[in-house]
Order: structure tokens, then sequence, then C-alpha cells
């Protein structure tokens, strides 16, 4: 018997599309030239660029020549908010706003910009995650020049009010952008409608190929590079263009962008039925809002143990998950989106990520709810926090 | 998982000694929640020879692992030789634990020490601090 295996890992990366890859192997074999290149084989390579380009454009509605293909989500994220500051600086606007549980792309950019003499204010995201319009709106100052607010959090799922977020910026005359690398391919995106000025994200997690994203940025925002080089990208990002990863991660974005509403509505529900079945282990607590939430996206903390013994005996029995403990991280502090909803570092560690695709069974969540709840029980059995709180030498935090 | 060492991974699937010892004669708990782990050591001694040993343990699978082994080296034997019992020492039993994970091997040496100094105070008997750690200072949990 082979071992069972079930992927619920979805928002570290996806699985690639069979057409994401057969729509790639052409330009390995056959139209393998440089897009730079003067000569037909090159210029072969060029068109299918400014194809994919047009595609992707559409994908996101908007043009072509705001698109820049980059490395992945993290150098779009930092090309992005880079870019704005600058630009923001040259005009005398040095103050910058986000939120506390943005991925490290974003923060760890603002904290180099922070170096450089920029004012960051990181906005609270609430208990249920979620900054509201009205935080930005209180936040922005005549100096402010960016904020960048992620369209979904990749730990905890919760999706946030992207559009009256950008109009509150347009109004103010604040750039705005979002680091939508989970959102891309599972939520309708169209930049021009969300009011979004600029906007990152990665093929990986649309089941394209991994070290390819996007940078859209709308026209007449000045880019600053990141990457110094040749004139590809329209002199804005140096180096051979990753033909061969481009061409799979449009194929993969069209793929995904079209069946939208069916893998949403199939995946949710899938969710929705994880989400009961794990919230009956008690002392657990659900992370997030439940309603503005990515479809594929369940985010646990239980009482009582850490989530790095969670996730190996959960590998054991053949699932593949991901947790916010320290552990896992390689960090003393456990996940600083928990932390930014207001978990206490010991309820923190104990958390548990599943993320789903449209490629998920009801049978494989079933097969989850009974294998977590087992191995939770197991950790608790030998956990001495568990044995206080159960013999009332200590309070329960999730009651 | 290539992270842990067969041996690390069989102690953590399959941990020895797990448990209480309801009259331990020695009680020793090191860690804190907040740092995402805790160890807690029960300890039974007839004649200066440790005839049982239990333990609990919250945190990641090296912590749960070092209790294990930790427990194992000790069972059966003197106090004296227990108290020879060093990190190192069961880090290597364990055929290494990565280098952000070597403060789990302390932990579980730390335990041990702990309820042999709790079995040394609740039956009054001499013995030199200095040999104990002070968990409370140990600066493991970056406080």
């Amino acid at each position: 018997m082979t071992m069972r295996s079930i992927y619920l890992d979805n928002a570290a990366t996806t699985k690639m599309s069979s057409t994401a890859i057969q729509a790639m192997l052409p330009y390995m074999s056959e139209t393998y030239g440089n897009p730079s290149s003067l000569h037909s084989a090159g210029q072969r390579a060029a068109e299918a660029l400014a194809d994919a380009r047009k595609r992707v454009a559409d994908c996101l509605g908007c043009s072509p020549n705001e698109i820049t293909f980059t490395s992945g989500g993290s150098e779009a994220d930092n090309q992005a908010i880079i870019s704005a500051a600058y630009f923001g600086k040259r005009k005398g606007k040095t103050h910058i706003i986000s939120t506390a549980f943005e991925h490290h792309a974003v923060l760890h950019t603002l904290k180099k910009l922070e170096k450089e003499g920029f004012e960051v204010t990181l906005l609270d995201v609430h208990e249920n995650g979620i900054v509201t319009p009205e935080d930005v709106a209180a936040a922005i100052r005549s100096e402010t020049c960016l904020v960048t607010v992620m369209y979904a959090n990749n730990e905890i799922g919760t999706i946030q009010p992207i559009k009256e977020i950008g109009q509150v910026c347009r109004d103010k005359g604040v750039l705005f952008h979002t680091d939508a690398v989970q959102a891309v391919g599972h939520l309708h995106i169209d930049v021009k409608d969300q009011n979004i000025d600029m906007l990152s994200l990665a093929a990986h997690k649309f089941h394209g190929p991994k070290g390819v994203g996007v940078l859209y940025a709308k026209r007449g925002i000045p880019l600053t590079n990141v990457i110094e080089g040749g004139a590809q990208e329209r002199g804005k990002r140096g180096g051979t263009e990753n033909v061969p990863a481009i061409i799979g991660m449009t194929a993969a974005l069209e793929d995904a962008c079209r069946n939208i509403d069916t893998n949403a509505s199939k995946v949710s529900a899938l969710r929705d039925k994880l989400i009961c079945g794990l919230s009956k282990i008690p002392h657990s607590v659900l992370n997030g809002d439940a309603v503005h939430r990515l479809p594929g996206n369940v985010n646990f903390c239980f009482e009582g143990i850490e989530g790095e013994s969670l996730l190996l005996l959960l590998d054991d029995k053949g699932i593949c998950a991901s947790s916010g403990s320290a552990c896992t991280s390689g960090s003393l502090d456990p996940s600083h989106v928990l932390l930014a909803i207001g978990r206490p570092h010991e309820i923190a560690h104990g958390s548990l990520r599943l993320s789903l695709s449209e490629e998920t069974t009801e049978e494989e969540v079933d097969y989850a709810i009974n294998t977590v709840t087992d191995v939770v029980t197991t950790l608790r059995n030998m956990s001495p926090v568990w044995r206080d709180l159960v013999n009332g030498k200590s309070e329960f935090v999730i009651k | 998982m290539a992270l842990y060492s067969e041996k690390v991974m069989d102690h953590f699937r399959n941990p020895r000694n797990v448990g209480v010892i309801d009259n331990a004669d020695g009680v020793g708990e090191v860690g804190n929640a907040k740092c995402g782990d805790i160890m807690k050591i029960y300890l039974k001694i007839e004649n200066d020879i440790i005839v049982d040993v239990k333990f609990e343990t919250f945190g990641c699978g090296s912590a749960i692992a070092s209790s294990s082994m930790a427990t194992e080296l000790i069972k059966g034997k003197p106090i004296s030789e227990a108290m020879l019992l060093t990190n190192k020492a069961v880090a290597e039993a364990l055929d290494g634990l990565p280098a952000h994970k070597l403060h789990c091997s302390v932990l579980a040496e730390e335990a041990i020490k702990k309820a042999l100094q709790d079995y040394y105070e609740r039956n009054g008997i001499d013995y030199d601090k200095a040999q104990f750690p002070n968990c409370e200072s140990c600066g493991h949990c970056g406080e």
C-alpha cells in the first residue's frame, strides 16, 4: 500500500497544472531564443512575451505596458514599495501606511525604508484580521506617499476591503499598493474598478511555476529598479526574461480566472466543512473572519499544544500542513500575524494552517478532520500545559 | 522529514516514559509556554537510585524527543550519574539536533537537575547549589 499523501499547504505553493506545463515546454525546446536578440529565434520569443503581457493585462483589467514581469511576489512587493516611496520622497512625502500582518516581503522592505528616514505606520488589523477603510483614512496625512495593504492574508486568509481602501487613497491623492499574492486567481480582481495603483502577484500560488510574478503599476508611476541591467521590461527590471515561466504563468492565470466562480464555490464548501469539523475539538478557535476569507484557507489555534510537533505527526499520517509556531519559523516568536490579531504567544504557538485547492476532495477533508482531532489529543495527553488547564491549575484562554 | 535524525523521529513518534508519577520524590519543570516549550520531569528515587522517571512536554518534535531520550539515559541510574548528564550527551544520543534546536537538549538536562534539586529540598539533603542551573535567568527565552 502506498503512503497516503494529502496536500493541504496550497497557500505555500501549488502543484503546477498540466495546462501550465504544456504551455511552457515549447519555450524550452523550440522557441528558446532571447527576446532581446534581433534574429528570428529571438523575435519569436519576443512576440510570445508581448502576447503573454497582453493576456496577463487582460486578466487584471489593465494595459500591457503597465505590467512588469518579476522573479515573483517578493520582488514585485519590493519594487512597488521602493518605487512609490522614492516617488513620494521627491515630492517631500515620506510617510507610508501599511498593516501589522503584511508578508515579510512588505514588512522588511518597510524596515529598510525606515532606516533611510521614511516614517511607517502599521495599522491594527483587529481580532477578525480585517483593516477598515476608516482606519486607513484616519492614518493618512499630508506627507503620506503610499498605502500598502495586502489583498488577502497568507496565514489566516482574511480578505481586506480593497476597493474601499483604494477609494480612500484616491480621494486623498495617495498611491495604493496591494500584495495580492494570495488573492490572484482565487478572487475577482480588476485593478481599475478596485482603485488599485500597484499590485503584486506570484504565479506559483495559482498552479503556475515558481520564480515568476508580476508587478502591475498604473501608467505614470515611475518605477525604481531593484535589479539593474539591460533594457528588458522598459529598462525597469534587468535580466533576460524567464520566457517559459512567464508563458506558464499566463496559461495558469487565464485558467484560474476563467474558473474562479466554480472553484471558489467548490473549495469554500470544503473549507466550511473542515472549519466545522475542527471547531468540534474542545478549546480550539478559528483564526480570522469566517466570512471574508479566501476560499481555501483554514487556520486554527489549539490550546495546550505546540505547532511543530503537530505538523510532524500530521506529516507521518500523510497530511502536509503549515503552522505559525516559532519552532517552524526558526525564530523565538510565533507568527506575527497571529500576534497581530491578538492571540497570546502560548496560543499562537499551537496554530495550524490547512490550505485547500480545487483538487482537494471531500474524503480528504473527512480524513483531515479525524486525523487532526486524533493528533491534537495525542499531544495534549503528553502536555504539562494541558494537564494544568484540565486540572484547573491554570485558566483556559480559548473557552 | 530530513530536519531530524531517525533517532529523533523515533523518540518523537514513540516517546518513552511519557506520563506522571503520582507520588514522585522529585518534580522539575523548566521552560515557558510563551516561548513554546515546557518540560516536566517526575522522579521516583529509592536508595539513591532513580527507579522510575516520567515526563510531560509541551513543545516541538525535538523537545519531545530530547525529554524521551533524557529519561532513558537516567532510568535505573544512581543520582550521582544522573547529575553528570549533559545536554551534549542527550543531543549525541539522538544522533544530533539541528543547531537551532540544541536548546531542547539543554531544557532536558535542566529539567532533570531541577527534579533532583526538588528531591534534595524535600528530603532536607545538603547539596551544592552551584551544580544546578538557575532556570529563571538562563535567557533561553530571550526575555
